[in-house]
């Protein structure tokens, strides 16, 4: 059974191929990481799979369904969310205003709309900055803003772009608790992760990017091992703690 | 102010009902036309400014070619008495329905375009409509449109020559019906979509909200609503022409009027009428002839230090003072 | 930078006030003061950049639209203010007459305001091209953070850009006294052809600018010929809308 299939996505930007005949596939409820170093192409598969940017060559399938042509605002009620690593938040609206556009996907009730958000806040933690405008919130509490606002869409499948990127490394723990507490709410999570000790707890596969192209899928016990991955990644940047 | 308890919600509800009130008794109070020609002017741009707020004040579409819909309306009306002796008020409605169609058409394209450039290509669709209906003989060309006087005064015929009190009512019950317009898209669903676009329209397209479709509504009612009072200066002022009712500079003074106050507020729109269309009328009286622009040297004056200092306007200023 | 100078056309007029008060003052003659506009202007410009364009930078787009379009409408106004509605013009200019290139007459004010503004397109491109601190000047348009971590003081950048875009209309505003009448709203026309110029070719590139310039003044002589003089701009508008609707990033624009 397969919730989400990319097959052989390609994308070039001029003379540059951003990504190069990438395929993997994520079961419902399943944690992917995808890793890869700088440039390796891991936005550019998120802005594909969701629609922002079209592909050269290659789909994608929901539950079977070619979502290759939709534009993101259909992906998106199709059920899949994401966040994205230059945090986006609507800085004049509230934490609760934000969260409140991803709860009226559902409703159209703003009432209702407005309850759900409450508890989408509260589930990561914000909700005593459910009235603070977002451009008053630091950056942990945007990261927290932006998987609650996702949230509010009920996604089958969320995306997350580097939710450690970028903050202290004091609010990592309480992070990765909070990817896994969504991640026990029943969606798949794809997790583009730059900190390989985090991808490494959370992720029940991995797939390492390399340039553009695919060169590992597996357990992460697996990917340790990968002869490529050493060579590419974690040779360089990651040392065993 | 620091309102006690109880005494707070009071307020809130009995300030609006007694302003109303003022409203509604002020043409008994003053009988003078001028007075009353001036709450007028203020009740057409403050629903004007208004209704452009919907557009680029909520839903972030910096429109700088409103004149449009509002030519569309005063032509549209117009031409129905001449050409099927239609009462203006089912010209109005007809107008309405033009300038939605009509703002269909022109989001097409400019809809793709953000910030900057799409304040550029409204500008070119409106030049576009104004050389078109100048060049439109039927139309009047650029001689522009009479409207046919009829006496004695009749409510079917939109055209009151005995006292400006039911211009005055109608224009009143025009702005009254874009505030409620207003307050009706804040409270709503579209509201808070219009809102997300504003501020980050692939983030509100990544939250699932049909970005294209939003825009498209947002400029369908703005458009109406601006219509409806293009429709009702040709039934006050009884002349048309594209230099009047189609230029650029109306486009601009009714954006001039919603930044001033406020944009992206309910009451924005209305307070900066309340501030510029008596210091324009003001200006003129007392020095008379507009042909000096003192009005809008100080206009521009203005927009720039609201631009700089206090991009919320009138209304955020008062904002900021109630907080500290 | 991403922001549009919607005072622009007023610039140009107040170009135009200065080669016109050149004139009547002192006698100088547009081809001789053109230098000063181009002075005065660069003053202008950069001082509007340090008044009011470096406050609403990080502001709301609506700020960044309007600060400019205050300025437009209040220059626009103290122009009219000052000195009244009338058309000037600059009779006697020192270049009179046609002359006749291969056949093809042209007036010799139009033909010495062509030959000016491509030296100026030239030069502009070679500055921003070749020289360091153009450069800077593109590096700072494309990425301020990057560019300040370059160590390019990007505040005197975009200043200089600011100087440097108003300077350009200075050249232009004097040039055009030559031939055209003098007044308050002068601009508007005018600005409003450079901007759908300038997002024809594509934002940010000197020579797209150039080929645009070249399309746009084509279509409008066509127009003018074969549909009707009055609708020249309107059928000029009419393409951009039409180029909009299939590259909303201009002809050659890269985004």
């Amino acid at each position: 059974m397969t919730l989400l299939a990319v097959a052989g996505l390609t994308k070039r930007f001029g003379g540059i191929v951003a990504n190069r005949d990438i395929s993997f596939e994520v079961r419902p409820g399943e944690l992917v990481g995808v890793i890869g170093p700088n440039g390796a192409g891991k936005s550019t598969l998120f802005d594909l799979i969701t629609g922002v940017t079209r592909p050269d060559d290659g789909r994608v399938t929901l539950d079977g369904r070619d979502i290759t042509a939709l534009r993101p605002d259909q992906i998106s009620r199709l059920g899949v969310a994401r966040t994205f690593q230059k945090l986006r938040p609507f800085h004049q609206m509230t934490a609760l205003e934000n969260v409140m556009i991803g709860a009226l996907q559902s409703t159209a009730d703003v009432g209702a709309a407005r309850r759900a958000a409450e508890e989408a806040l509260a589930s990561v933690g914000l909700a005593e900055r459910a009235h603070a405008h977002a451009r008053a919130l630091s950056t942990g509490q945007r990261k927290r803003l932006e998987l609650a606002r996702a949230l509010a869409t009920r996604p089958r499948l969320l995306l997350l772009d580097e939710v450690t990127g970028g903050v202290d490394q004091g609010a990592i723990p309480g992070l990765i608790r909070l990817v896994r507490d969504l991640h026990a709410r029943g969606p798949a999570l794809v997790v583009i992760e730059h900190n390989m000790q985090v991808i490494m707890e959370l992720a029940q596969r991995i797939v390492a990017l390399q340039l553009g192209e695919v060169i590992a899928d597996g357990q992460p016990a697996e990917i340790l091992r990968h002869p490529r991955v050493i060579d590419a990644y974690l040779g360089e940047s990651w040392r065993p703690a | 102010m620091a309102a006690a308890g109880p005494l707070r919600p009071f307020l809130a509800r009995a300030v609006p009902l007694l302003l109303l009130g003022a409203v509604a008794a002020f043409p008994l109070v003053f009988t003078k036309p001028f007075p009353r020609h001036l709450m007028i002017m203020i009740f057409l741009y403050g629903a004007l400014a208004t209704a452009w707020n919907i557009l680029a004040g909520y839903c972030g579409q910096i429109s700088l070619g409103h004149a449009v819909f509002f030519g569309i309306g005063a032509y549209t009306s117009t031409l129905l008495i001449r050409e099927a002796a239609l009462s203006p008020w089912l010209g109005m409605l007809a107008g309405a329905a033009i300038a939605v169609v009509g703002s269909q058409l022109i989001g097409y394209p400019v809809f793709r375009l953000r910030g900057h450039y799409f304040a550029i290509a409204t500008i070119a669709v409106g030049e576009i409509i104004q050389a078109l209906v100048i060049n439109w003989d039927w139309a009047g060309g650029a001689r522009g449109l009479f409207v046919p006087i009829k006496r004695p005064d009749s409510f079917v015929n939109f055209q009151f020559h005995e006292s400006k009190a039911v211009y005055y009512f109608i224009a009143l019950g025009l702005l009254l019906l874009a505030l409620g317009v207003t307050r009706w898209i804040e409270g709503s669903r579209r509201g808070y979509f219009f809102r997300a676009i504003r501020e980050d329209q692939e983030a509100a397209a990544s939250l699932g909200v049909h970005v294209a479709r939003e825009k498209h509504w947002a400029i369908a009612v703005s458009a109406a609503l601006t219509a409806l009072g293009g429709t009702f200066y040709a039934q006050y002022v009884f002349f048309i022409d594209p230099e009047s009712v189609f230029p650029l500079s109306l486009s601009i003074l009714i954006c001039l009027v919603a930044v001033l106050g406020g944009v992206g507020t309910l009451w924005g729109p209305l307070v900066g009428a309340a501030v510029l269309v008596p210091l324009s009328e003001g200006t003129r009286v007392w020095l008379g002839g507009g042909g000096k622009a003192l009005d809008l040297l100080i206009y521009g004056a203005l927009i720039v230090l609201i631009a700089v200092f206090q991009p919320g306007g009138l209304v955020g200023l008062a904002g900021r003072f109630r907080r500290t | 930078m991403e922001i549009v100078n919607f005072a622009h056309g007023e610039f140009l007029m107040l170009a135009m006030y200065v080669a016109f008060f050149a004139w009547l003052l002192a006698r100088l003659d547009p081809v001789v003061s053109f230098p000063l506009a181009a002075l005065v202007l660069a003053g202008l410009g950069w001082a509007t950049y340090h008044g009011i364009i470096r406050w609403v930078l990080g502001g709301p787009m609506l700020a960044q639209i309007f600060a400019t379009f205050g300025l437009a409408v209040f220059l626009r106004s103290a122009a009219q203010f000052l000195w009244g509605v009338d058309f000037r013009v600059v009779s006697a200019p020192l270049l009179g007459g046609r002359a006749s290139l291969g056949g093809v007459f042209v007036g010799l004010p139009q033909l010495t305001a062509s030959v000016a503004a491509l030296g100026a397109f030239v030069a502009l491109h070679l500055f921003l091209a070749r020289s360091e601190t153009g450069l800077a000047l593109q590096a700072t348009a494309q990425d301020r953070q990057a560019a300040a971590l370059m160590g390019i003081d990007t505040e005197r950048m975009f200043a200089l850009g600011w100087a440097i875009g108003a300077g350009c209309v200075g050249v232009a505003g004097a040039l055009l006294t030559m031939f055209f009448y003098v007044f308050p709203d002068v601009g508007a026309a005018f600005a409003l052809l450079a901007y759908v110029t300038v997002a024809l070719g594509g934002f940010g590139n000197v020579p797209a600018t150039l080929l645009a310039g070249v399309i746009v003044g084509l279509v409008e002589a066509l127009a003018g010929l074969l549909i009707a003089p009055a609708l020249k701009y309107a059928v000029v508008f009419l393409l951009y809308l039409g180029v909009v609707l299939w590259r909303p990033q201009g002809l050659f624009g890269r985004f």
